[in-house]
């Protein structure tokens, strides 16, 4: 019943991340795109968790904190370069 | 006992010595060192001539490559012995006179050094027995004629002369070299000595006739025959030593050599009798027939050259008529060709090295050698006259002189295969015509050699120097050479008897009956007698007439020499590769990547294709659940999307997500090493795709034709469908057991856990301290890529 029931969610989250994949390939502006892909990075998040109950594994608890600090760091990354135009500031004094 | 094996290295040492001998020792001439040189090994080896005769054979053998059967083997018989003479001999000779032709300011110790080298290559071509070493003297001789040609390198005309002569030569060598290892391959042997006592059990093999052709070749562009002569005149840029010793006396005489060397294998061949004869024939009128227009007194004797090596040749060839047959007496007869073949072969070294000395000496004296400035020497250089005369009268086959008998025994061995009665009666009546016809042009050159130089009216406002006899010195080794004329002539059969009768029992090795023949001056009034006495007359007449019919050689037009065929052959030859390269090497990277991907697909899928291994055996393979086919399926999308991507940061967005989806794959494949790892990958290069982007440019469409894009498609498409297929068709053998069990025990072996830690760390750590170097050298890369820039004024660091 509840292994039923978490590939259910599993699937459900596989459909939101194609559907979040429309937003990336169409989506009018890039800020559009940047957001759907945070939001791909947290449904895979979710996924993975799902799996590793579905597993009955620890072994991709590490994944999922990587994947949340790195799906931050790239959005930070995109956001950035939206606003000016570079990622890494040169110093002043240099 | 390795004496012989020792006369060939002996020059090679002398010329490591000369340079240094040159620099130290000023006062004394270094051409006398090489003197002492050459007549030592004349000396040495006239030492051997009674043995010889008494039908004694030496061979030595050093060892050098065993394992592959090729020792430095020399073998010292008659024929061997004959051409070892002339090279020593005339080499000393040439040496006296190259010493007083060549002025001190010249580079000296480069001549005498190449000249060294070319006696000890042309001593190892005549004694190596085996045919390896052959080939290795054989080329050496090429190389080094090659630099004595261009010795006055700062000449155009030297190099271009050069150029060819090693070319035809080299590639005749090449094809020579085919021909040996496909004798190798039929008798199993390397030593001519063998070869030719097996070579009843192997004439019926396939391979016989393509290594015959090709050691002729190999022999036909060494001796300058039809139509591999082009090379000879061209080469008498030479200082005239050279073109002494090398284009008349020995080099040229190489291809003879061979010829005569491997008669006996050859010899019963058809092909061998029809090629050896017919081009020799052909050689000999060309040559002779060409002679009479040149202006160039070299070029004369260039073509003269070719002419009379083409006269020995077909000799050689008609004496292989004695092997049709089998080895009976009636065959003898033709046997005698071969006689008179190394009879001429002598006399040909004499008078012609003879009449390149007197060529050299007017062209020193006079600093021209143009027939057309040149005339009534004769009292002004009474000595070099009458060399002239003796030289030129041999060759034109007059008596008192020794071109008289061989002249004499060539119309015997013509009128003599006239007779056989293996082909079509006219075919054989052709050869002496031919012979005599060649003849009479070659009377005619030899009348136009003395008397246009040394009679008629002596023209000083064109000579750049005034006529004086020339020096003592100059003047030896040409009155030697003349003397040896007229000597031959008078008692010719010391030299049949010592010399060449042994010769003929290396050439026919199993024939019955006397080999030998004796040369009388006289020998009644018979049809050969009677073709000297029209030659002379008909000669005599064609020399007055020559300005009325001197016209003929305008018939052809210059455009159609093998010169001009030779020039246009090298110029295509450069401009197709050119075009040919220029066509594929774009310098576009796609182009390569194009040409890449289509080898791959026709190698990889026409082996797929031809191997029917396209099989897909999906069994055992596990279920795929709804979730992997929609992270597919989004990865897919992202994919095609990534295609279709308008901007580049679309398609880095399109990167991220199908990097993430990896990750994933990962995650449900139960791999958290390479899960974690891909996602902070992915995250670096999304980061370093956003840092490269701000130092891109503009976005642009990019401009290709219709036809490439579509071309790439295709290939593209194709390249996938072959992967996908080899994946699949991966699955449907297991040819090996997994080795992944090894690793099960981790714990216990490596104290690990983790397998795929375990692995890398320990089991095969030596994957991963490489890996390692990988990223230390690509972060030095990047730095000193970024760090290094050429400040203003510096060299270019690269060229672009």
């Amino acid at each position: 019943m509840i292994d039923a029931m978490l590939y259910a969610a599993l699937t459900l989250f596989g459909v939101a991340i194609v559907i979040t994949l429309y937003r990336i390939v169409v989506g009018p502006s890039l800020p559009d795109r940047i957001i759907a892909l945070d939001m791909i990075g947290v449904n895979l998040i979710t996924a993975i968790a799902i799996i590793s109950v579905i597993l009955g594994t620890k072994a991709f608890l590490d994944v999922i904190l990587i994947l949340g600090i790195l799906a931050f760091i790239s959005t930070i990354a995109f956001s950035k370069y939206i606003e000016r135009g570079v990622i890494i500031d040169r110093k002043r004094d240099d | 006992m390795i004496t012989v094996n020792l006369a060939i290295i002996i020059p090679f040492l002398a010329a490591i010595l000369v340079p240094f001998l040159h620099k130290t020792i000023k006062r004394i001439h270094i051409g006398w060192f090489v003197f002492i040189i050459s007549s030592a090994l004349f000396i040495f080896l006239i030492r051997y001539i009674p043995n010889i005769a008494n039908g004694d054979t030496y061979l030595y053998t050093i060892r050098w490559i065993p394992s592959y059967n090729i020792n430095f083997t020399t073998y010292l018989d008659g024929l061997s012995l004959i051409f070892a003479l002339l090279i020593t001999g005339i080499g000393a000779l040439v040496t006296i006179y190259s010493i007083n032709y060549l002025s001190s300011d010249e580079n000296l110790s480069h001549f005498y050094s190449y000249l060294l080298l070319f006696m000890g290559a042309m001593l190892g071509v005549v004694f190596s027995d085996n045919i390896m070493i052959l080939y290795v003297f054989w080329e050496l001789t090429s190389i080094s004629s090659f630099l004595l040609i261009a010795f006055w390198y700062h000449r155009k005309r030297s190099r271009e002369g050069a150029q060819k002569s090693l070319l035809i030569t080299v590639s005749g060598g090449f094809a020579m070299l085919v021909g040996f290892i496909m004798l190798f391959v039929m008798t199993e042997t390397m030593s001519v000595r063998e070869i030719i006592a097996t070579v009843p059990n192997f004439n019926e093999h396939p391979l016989f006739i393509p290594a015959l052709i090709l050691i002729l070749l190999g022999a036909f562009t060494k001796s300058v025959q039809f139509p591999f002569h082009i090379w000879l005149p061209t080469a008498m840029e030479a200082p005239t030593p050279v073109s002494a010793y090398l284009h008349s006396a020995t080099m040229v005489k190489a291809g003879i050599y061979l010829v005569a060397r491997f008669t006996p294998v050859f010899g019963g061949e058809l092909t061998w009798f029809w090629l050896v004869t017919g081009i020799g024939l052909l050689t000999m009128f060309w040559g002779s027939f060409n002679a009479i227009r040149q202006t160039d007194l070299k070029a004369l004797l260039a073509y003269s050259t070719i002419s009379q090596l083409g006269m020995i040749m077909s000799m050689f060839g008609m004496s292989s008529a004695a092997l049709q047959n089998g080895y009976s007496l009636d065959s003898v007869v033709y046997t005698q060709a071969a006689f008179a073949a190394l009879f001429h072969l002598m006399n040909h070294s004499t008078f012609k090295g003879a009449l390149f000395m007197v060529v050299g000496i007017v062209d020193h004296e006079l600093g021209t050698r143009d027939i057309r400035r040149l005339g009534g020497l004769a009292t002004l250089m009474p000595i070099t006259f009458t060399i002239a005369i003796i030289g030129s009268f041999s060759m034109a086959g007059l008596p008192p002189f020794n071109g008289f008998l061989s002249k004499e025994m060539f119309f015997t061995a013509a009128l003599n295969i006239s007779n056989l009665q293996f082909s079509s009666e006219t075919w054989m009546n052709l050869i002496p015509i031919v012979a005599w016809v060649a003849s009479i042009f070659t009377f005619v050159y030899c009348m136009i050699f003395v008397f246009k130089t040394f009679l008629g009216n002596y023209q000083e406002e064109k000579l750049e120097h005034p006529a004086y006899e020339a020096p003592f010195g100059m003047l030896i080794s040409p009155a030697i050479l003349g003397a040896l004329v007229i000597l031959i002539f008078f008692f010719p059969n010391v030299l049949g008897e010592y010399v060449l009768t042994p010769a003929m029992y290396s050439i026919f090795p199993y024939m019955n009956g006397e080999l030998g023949l004796h040369i009388n001056q006289w020998h009644g009034f018979n049809t050969e007698l009677m073709l000297t006495i029209g030659v002379i007359i008909l000669g005599t007449l064609l020399y007055i007439s020559l300005r009325h019919w001197k016209k003929i050689y305008r018939l052809l037009p210059e455009k159609w020499s093998f010169n001009t065929l030779y020039g246009n052959v090298l110029e295509k030859t450069e401009s197709i590769s050119n075009a040919v390269t220029n066509s594929y090497m774009t310098g576009y990277l796609r182009d390569y990547m194009v040409y890449i991907y289509l080898f791959f697909i026709i190698a990889v899928g026409g082996t797929l294709f031809r191997t029917q291994s396209f099989l897909f055996n999906i069994e055992g393979n596990s279920e795929i659940t709804g979730f992997e086919l929609l992270i597919t399926l989004a990865m897919m999308i992202a994919a095609v999307a990534i295609l279709l991507a308008k901007s580049r940061l679309t398609a880095i967005i399109l990167n991220s997500v199908i990097g993430y989806g990896i990750a994933i794959l990962f995650v449900i494949f139960r791999a958290p090493d390479l899960a974690l790892t891909q996602t902070i990958i992915e995250t670096v290069t999304t980061v370093l795709f956003l840092a490269a982007y701000y130092f891109l440019p503009e976005w642009k469409k990019e401009e290709s034709k219709k036809r490439s894009k579509g071309v790439n498609a295709i290939i593209s498409v194709a390249v996938g469908v072959i992967f996908t297929t080899i994946a699949l068709a991966v699955q449907n053998g297991k040819l090996f057991e997994s080795i992944s069990y090894f690793y099960e025990n981790s714990y216990e072996l490596a104290g690990g856990n983790n397998i795929v830690n375990a692995i890398l760390g320990d089991f095969r750590a030596f994957d991963t301290m490489l890996e390692v170097v990988v990223l230390l050298i690509a972060g030095l890369g990047v730095y000193t890529f970024i760090k290094l820039k050429a400040r203003k004024g510096d060299k270019p660091l690269e060229d672009k």
